[in-house]
């Protein structure tokens, strides 16, 4: 694919991540405020209000969609550091496989999370 | 096609290449910001995989992570966040050229984009800085 194109999807990405990521750190780290002006649900941290959460659709769906993004924009990132530095073809051939392996590793895996607990609840 | 001259500076460029101005400081604040929360996003991944073992297992995993170390930590990739974020809005739009001013001929005295774009720094980094005040209130002070 084009360097460009990749570029593209890399502010995409983060123009996605701006608004997901935070949402979830209004929600997860400022709780304690939104509580006290009457707009929280309780600490965000507490088991039983995470698993409450887990099994919303809404929950799921945008922490699959915000775990996409964050990874791409967040590999690409490093990519675009690393290969900065001018490296042989070879390492950054190399690079690439592993962030893209890594990339999707971590992306089925944090998809299956969401989505195990999504339908199982409190297993 | 010519090829890409080598990066003699290496990591080493980011500091000291040359007389930085202020958006060259933002550019270094916003790679090392950036790494960290990419580390700890990783590391939070397989965290939050914890659910899977039901909510004894969670309740045990955050138990773990309730030291006033990690607590710092966990605040630093907040205002990691808060910079980060605040930050890549402006590259944002400076790379669609919003914010930059229009294109105009090289006349004597020169005009730098400087002049259009410092003004939303200040603005976004005031922004990221009530953030991790406000932040830090909830860290510290009523989160206790």
């Amino acid at each position: 694919m084009r360097e460009s194109t990749l570029w593209r999807w890399h502010m995409l990405a983060g123009a996605v991540v701006f608004f997901l990521l935070g949402l979830h750190m209004v929600i997860m780290h400022l709780d304690d405020i939104l509580l006290a002006i009457g707009a929280g649900h309780g600490k965000a941290i507490d088991t039983t209000v995470v698993f409450e959460r887990s099994k919303q659709a809404f929950f799921m769906v945008t922490y699959v969609i915000l775990l996409g993004a964050a990874l791409y924009h967040g590999l690409y990132g490093m990519r675009n550091i690393l290969f900065e530095l001018t490296l042989k073809k070879g390492w950054e051939t190399l690079i690439n496989r592993i962030f893209i392996v890594v990339g999707l590793g971590l992306f089925i895996y944090g998809t299956y999370v969401a989505v195990f607990v999504f339908l199982n609840g409190e297993v | 096609m010519a090829s890409t001259p080598k990066n003699k500076l290496g990591i080493r460029g980011w500091v000291c290449g040359g007389r930085y101005v202020v958006e060259r400081y933002a550019y270094i604040i916003h790679r090392i910001s950036g790494i960290g929360i990419l580390v700890y996003f990783i590391l939070h991944i397989f965290v939050t995989g914890s659910r899977l073992g039901g909510p004894e297992k969670w309740h045990s995993t955050m138990s773990f992570f309730e030291t006033p170390l990690f607590k710092f930590g966990e605040y630093l990739v907040f205002a990691a966040f808060a910079f980060h974020a605040l930050n890549g809005l402006r590259l944002f739009f400076n790379e669609l050229g919003f914010l930059i001013g229009k294109p105009a001929r090289p006349v004597f005295p020169y005009k730098t984009s400087i002049h259009h774009q410092r003004p939303w720094l200040i603005v976004l980094m005031i922004l990221a800085a009530l953030f991790i005040v406000v932040g830090g209130l909830d860290f510290y002070i009523l989160g206790e």
